[in-house]
């Protein structure tokens, strides 16, 4: 199919065309409309501590700076040398205190992507790339259009125009809200790890699986099982197991019709959440330690408030699912039209007791390290999908389950059931709008 | 380092610390799971660090970070006959090699062993290939050495995984 195609006749409300996934016209112009313009999350502001240290990010295709500016603000730049077009960085993170140095003439820039020197500046006498010369400004580096922070969040926009971070991520918000909240000083900090997971498949496939309630209990079975298995184990020896194994029995000991009282809450822009289900305030002995430090820093009526907001994940479209109980995301980087990068970071909860970080660790290191023992059977999957899409064999994506039934008030669409498919049809209403359609 | 001229580094010592690296290679390359896991300490840890830098799992994130009960979660997993990604056509080669004794305490039978392993994944028509230093912490018991801890860092482990790990390494 070719991009010129009418594009709002391959979203419908209950289906959508393969093309959207596997035709790479699309997925250039995905780059160009979507990515090129939303916000993205380009990295935690803990990420870089001290002037000059950065990390190396893409945008869309455009492989950015985020870098620490001697004043404290975060910046992010294009990674081209204004001269004659290396990157800058060849790392995926360092530290420039003195700014950047590009590795082939030695053209200079401070942290700000401003130039700081030019070697043989004499050369440039008479010609546009002269001091107060037309095209003088053309030998800085080039800065993101829009940079926002929010609650240590850092994101960009290449778009000049468009809603502000606030506004374009609207009830999405939360995410940070709740992840922020739950630490007793208010903020988290990354721990400075980040696996990085490449899955053969468009982007799409893997947004839509993270609001799918119906897919653990048959996906992660086995895993479910084992570790339900092991708990028994350890009950038979009269232990208990660590939390962490219920982070994964929970897959099996989670009946399918039970699914469907979670919910999905679906906003504009495709933005979504699905409430928790885990169960993530036992009373052991270091959650109610954790409570009484939260006690502390906001009184019992705050707290309560705080350990109230239930939710699983909030996904960000089209780049960023926050499951903020849990203290981590991933920021999700196309690659081609069948090949994602995700990029898994977690958090530590300032003020918060050692045994809650160590809890968001385990999560961490069993469902999101490279060896994790959830994602294994969802990569499979989308990895199937993409080839099942890119075959003759049908031409339509079906997103028909609860279709029409969905409780829709104004901006808020709420699942009629939690296996409704209102994320996915959600998150193509924002497609939809973002390629051009309605 | 010295430990080549260490009189308690005998040929002996040295031969029975080879074949269980080499056990455990045939246990990953068999699929023997259960035998893998009985060749550790029951407060054994197979461990693969997140970053070279790392000197213990404990806290930090790590690629994995196993004790004998996590192991028997993967195990049983591994068997499931719905571990769906796992029942493709699938298979390792392990090659151990380059095994040095690093130290050995006879009075208390413990023993460390540093090695390199290359191994070949076969999945799903592609191969892959990993390859790094394996650490043993090893100590003598009723039945012959056991690991107390192995650490296991890859040269390629710092790079994006084109898919992920679902056995040990
Ligand atoms: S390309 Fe950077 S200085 Fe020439
Ligand atoms: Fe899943």
């Amino acid at each position: 199919m070719a991009a010129t195609t009418d594009l709002t006749k391959l979203v419908q409300p209950d289906r959508v065309h393969r093309s959207a996934y596997t035709d790479p016209a699309i997925f250039e112009l995905e780059m160009e409309r979507i990515f090129h313009k939303v916000w993205t999350y380009v990295g935690h502001e803990s990420q870089v501590k001290n002037t000059g240290d950065y990390w190396t990010v893409l945008i869309g295709r455009q492989p950015m700076i985020m870098v620490r500016h001697g004043d404290g603000s975060v910046r992010v730049l294009h990674n081209r040398c204004p001269h004659r077009g290396a990157m800058l960085c060849g790392n995926r993170l360092g530290s420039a205190p003195d700014g950047f140095t590009c590795s082939y003439h030695s053209w200079q820039f401070h942290t700000d992507g401003s130039l700081k020197a030019i070697p043989l500046e004499r050369g440039y006498k008479g010609t546009r790339f002269e001091t107060g010369a037309a095209d003088a400004a053309m030998r800085n580096m080039k800065p993101a259009a829009r940079v926002a922070n929010y609650r240590g969040f850092v994101f960009a926009s290449l778009a000049a125009d468009g809603p502000s971070l606030e506004e374009w991520l609207g009830p999405a918000k939360i995410a940070f809200d709740d992840i922020c909240d739950r630490a007793p000083k208010g903020e988290v900090e990354v721990v400075p790890n980040c696996f990085r997971v490449v899955q053969q498949s468009n982007w799409k496939i893997f947004l839509e699986n993270q609001l799918d309630a119906l897919h653990p209990a048959v996906t992660h079975e086995s895993t479910g099982k084992a570790a339900y298995e092991v708990e028994l184990e350890f009950e038979e020896r009269h232990e208990k197991a660590p939390l962490s194994y219920h982070f994964l029995s929970a897959f099996s000991t989670t009946p399918i019709p039970k699914w469907d009282d979670f919910q999905t809450l679906n906003y504009s822009n495709g933005h979504s959440i699905l409430t928790g289900y885990m169960g993530l305030r036992p009373s052991d002995p270091d959650t109610l330690a954790y409570e009484e430090t939260l006690r502390q820093a906001y009184g019992e009526k705050r707290m309560e408030e705080i350990l109230a907001v239930n939710i699983h994940h909030v996904l960000c479209y089209p780049g960023l699912s926050v499951q903020p109980p849990l203290q981590q995301l991933r920021a999700v980087r196309p690659l081609t039209v069948d090949k994602t990068l995700t990029e898994i970071w977690h958090f530590r909860l300032k003020g918060a007791p050692e045994a809650i970080y160590r809890r968001a660790l385990g999560y961490y290191n069993l469902v999101n390290s490279p060896s994790t023992l959830v994602n294994a059977d969802d990569l499979w999957n989308f990895w199937k999908c993409h080839q099942g899409l890119a075959s003759d064999g049908g031409d339509w994506v079906s997103f028909h389950r609860n279709a029409g039934q969905d409780h829709v008030q104004g901006n808020l669409t709420t699942s009629v059931i939690g296996t409704s498919e209102a994320p996915m049809r959600n998150q193509f209403s924002a497609w939809g709008a973002y390629m051009g359609g309605t | 380092m010295g430990s080549v001229a260490d009189p308690a580094v005998t040929p002996e010592l040295r031969r029975e610390v080879e074949l269980l690296l080499y056990r455990q290679a045939d246990c990953l390359d068999n699929r023997q799971w259960q035998g893998f896991i009985d060749l550790f300490t029951p407060d054994g840890i197979y461990w693969m660090p997140a970053s070279p830098e790392q000197t213990s799992g404990d806290g930090v994130p790590s690629i994995f970070y196993e004790d004998r009960n996590l192991m028997t979660v993967r195990m049983k997993r591994l068997n499931h006959p719905h571990a769906w990604s796992q029942k493709t056509e699938w298979g390792t080669s392990h090659i151990v090699g380059n095994i040095v004794i690093d130290s050995h305490d006879p009075a208390r039978g413990d023993v460390t062993v540093r090695s390199r392993f290359h191994i070949m994944e076969f999945r799903t028509d592609a191969s892959r290939h990993f390859a790094g230093s394996y650490v043993h912490h090893l100590t003598s018991t009723a039945d012959g050495y056991r690991i107390k801890l192995q650490r296991v860092d890859m040269v390629n482990g710092q790079g994006p995984y084109d898919y992920v790990l679902q056995a040990w390494v």
